[in-house]
């Protein structure tokens, strides 16, 4: 989503003088098509997220649009702080652009994975928090994003290629997409892992089983009343996240339930245990996590039994 | 209980009080009086920066009005003296003494540390390390703008552990921002103890020198010393300017000065009176 992120905000920083755009060095071969084109707008601050954060609400202040771009834990878990007392505390319009959501650093290991980034910020109110599953939504998102006057989170995955089909890149704040109908069960996917989700419905509906696909991209607020439509109609959901269960998709859908007294079970697919130690690729780690499409689609029949 | 409604930074019904001079005795009265009033702390460190805090805002900053995009910037970094700040917002007749007389009162907006919501608040402040990166920031967007406004940030010495402060240290001096003046309030003091003795700090101009900064060593009580340093700064090239300000905590106030439990610690009837006395606003 990288690629077609940065390409799509050169087209908006076109239109507008007041997208910059920030690095603590990263975004080799994603962050090139801006800074080629915009020199004096394209700043890497060095290794310190922390003077980025504030650097960039200082300049929001000053009337910019700052997007800040590193890996997801060091965009957000190493500033979370100052994310909070900035941009958030101030309702500055900085953008916080975190790539590689959940497990996509695979044998970078643990220090490089984004497991917690949505329920961190999802706690805060005046944040908007949007994880586009691929990068045709990627794009959409940031259209519809990018002037908002408050602070925005951009959750990046590093898969340029991948679309999730029958998304067709669609993406509405506040709401949440329907791309799959069904009737004995309802997946609700954040992030990229939405693919799998897709892979899923597939699979389970060859065994006679008609899995309903729900993609959650705009987290926060929270689009409570797309999930309640989306939920009202069935007894099991599941939710599929590359993050861990508490805090993201699962405790949302959990949230929203709970509030609105749906008689729905939810089962939370999603990183429950420390992903220290082994590591591998993300497919493995996926596997590892029982969050590939068929891990999924077992889990899910083992609900409906 | 539902919060006391005040005017607020939309209202535009601000020009309530009447500008007066922005002296060190009146700021510090106003520390005393409501510290006294509202029964709370941060006294000491109030009082370190009072002559500091006049100087900006008698003879130092330029702000012809609170929202002027033009303005000097200031973030007051060690926002737990904000008191002093609201003293000058008073002074400089941006802030009503009734909103004054609310200071961590019920639904106030003047709380102990300094938030945007007040009129005349540039940035919120109270957590230490913060303020740097955000000024620099705000003196980035000045360049950016290719406007002369200048960024003054107010850092505590015990801040300066901080290791987001370095960061935007380097920052600034890699970056050749020469208007952005910070000014170090080296007190010696920090929250539970000296800062010689929790992680001595010596030499602190010389830790900003090697970083690339423009030091000057100033006595913080010194107005007109304050004053001519900073004018004498070139803010339009060169590097970022920093004002190691020598200051003692809980300055004028005896048995204030120099002790840690006026970090802290309210007066009562006694101490407040001779406090008041001492300062020579009796």
């Amino acid at each position: 989503m990288r690629g077609p992120f940065i390409k799509t905000l050169v087209e908006i920083a076109e239109r507008d003088p007041r997208i910059l755009l920030l690095t603590g060095d990263m975004g080799y071969m994603a962050v090139e098509p801006f800074s080629e084109k915009f020199a004096e707008r394209f700043l890497n601050v060095g290794v310190a997220e922390q003077d980025m954060i504030g650097l960039a609400t200082g300049l929001a202040e000053a009337g910019y649009i700052p997007f800040v771009y590193s890996i997801v834990p060091f965009a957000v878990l190493r500033p979370y702080e100052f994310i909070r007392n900035g941009p958030i505390l101030h309702q500055f319009p900085v953008r916080i652009v975190g790539t590689g959501g959940g497990l996509e650093y695979s044998t970078n290991g643990a220090s490089h994975y984004g497991l917690e980034d949505v329920g961190v910020l999802r706690m805060q109110p005046g944040i908007t928090v949007i994880a586009p599953a691929d990068y045709e939504q990627a794009r959409t998102a940031l259209l519809a994003s990018w002037n908002l006057p408050g602070p925005v989170y951009y959750r990046l995955g590093k898969d340029d290629r991948t679309v999730v089909p029958g998304l067709g890149g669609q993406f509405e704040l506040g709401h949440v997409q329907f791309i799959h109908q069904g009737t004995d069960i309802v997946m609700i996917a954040m992030g990229s892992i939405a693919s799998e989700a897709v892979k899923a419905v597939e699979s389970l509906a060859t065994q006679g089983v008609s899995c309903a696909l729900v993609v959650v991209a705009d987290l926060n607020p929270a689009p409570t009343a797309d999930l309640v439509k989306a939920l009202s109609s069935f007894r099991v959901a599941l939710t599929v996240e590359s993050h861990y269960v508490v805090g993201g998709i699962g405790s949302l859908v959990s949230e929203v339930i709970a509030e609105g007294g749906l008689p729905c079970k939810v089962i939370r697919c999603g990183v429950r245990t420390l992903p220290t130690g082994i590591t591998g690729s993300q497919n493995y780690m996926l596997y590892m996590h029982g969050l590939t499409g068929e891990q999924l689609a077992a889990t899910a029949l083992e609900a409906l039994r | 209980m539902a919060p006391i409604k005040f005017d607020n930074r939309e209202s535009g019904n601000w020009n309530m009080s009447t500008q007066k001079m922005v002296t060190p005795l009146e700021i510090r009265r106003i520390i005393l009086e409501q510290s006294k009033r509202a029964h709370v702390g941060h006294i000491g460190s109030a009082l370190s920066i009072a002559d500091l805090i006049a100087a900006l805002y008698e003879s130092v900053l330029h702000i012809p009005d609170p929202d002027d995009p033009e303005r000097d910037r200031f973030v007051l970094s060690k926002g737990h003296a904000a008191l002093a700040l609201y003293a000058a917002l008073f002074l400089k007749g941006w802030l009503s003494e009734a909103m004054l007389n609310t200071y961590c009162a019920d639904g106030t907006y003047l709380g102990v540390h300094p938030e945007r919501a007040l009129r005349g608040i540039d940035f919120c402040s109270g957590s230490l390390g913060q303020g740097l990166p955000i000024g620099a920031g705000a003196a980035l967007g000045a360049r950016f703008q290719h406007s002369k406004r200048r960024v003054f940030v107010l850092l505590s010495d015990a801040e300066c552990d901080e290791g987001s402060l370095w960061e935007a240290v380097m920052f600034a001096a890699h970056h050749h921002l020469s208007n952005l003046i910070a000014i170090v309030d080296l007190n010696g003091q920090q929250a539970i103890g000296y800062t010689e003795q929790v992680l001595d700090l010596s030499p602190m101009a010389e830790r900003w020198r090697v970083f690339g900064w423009d030091v000057h060593e100033v006595n913080g009580h010194n107005l007109t010393g304050v004053v001519s340093t900073i004018e004498s700064l070139d803010t339009l090239t060169g590097s970022p300017h920093v004002l190691i300000a020598r200051t003692v905590f809980g300055k004028g106030v005896s048995f204030m000065e120099n002790q840690i439990k006026w970090h802290y610690w309210p007066m009562s009837e006694e101490e407040y009176l001779q406090a008041l006395e001492e300062i020579g606003a009796a």
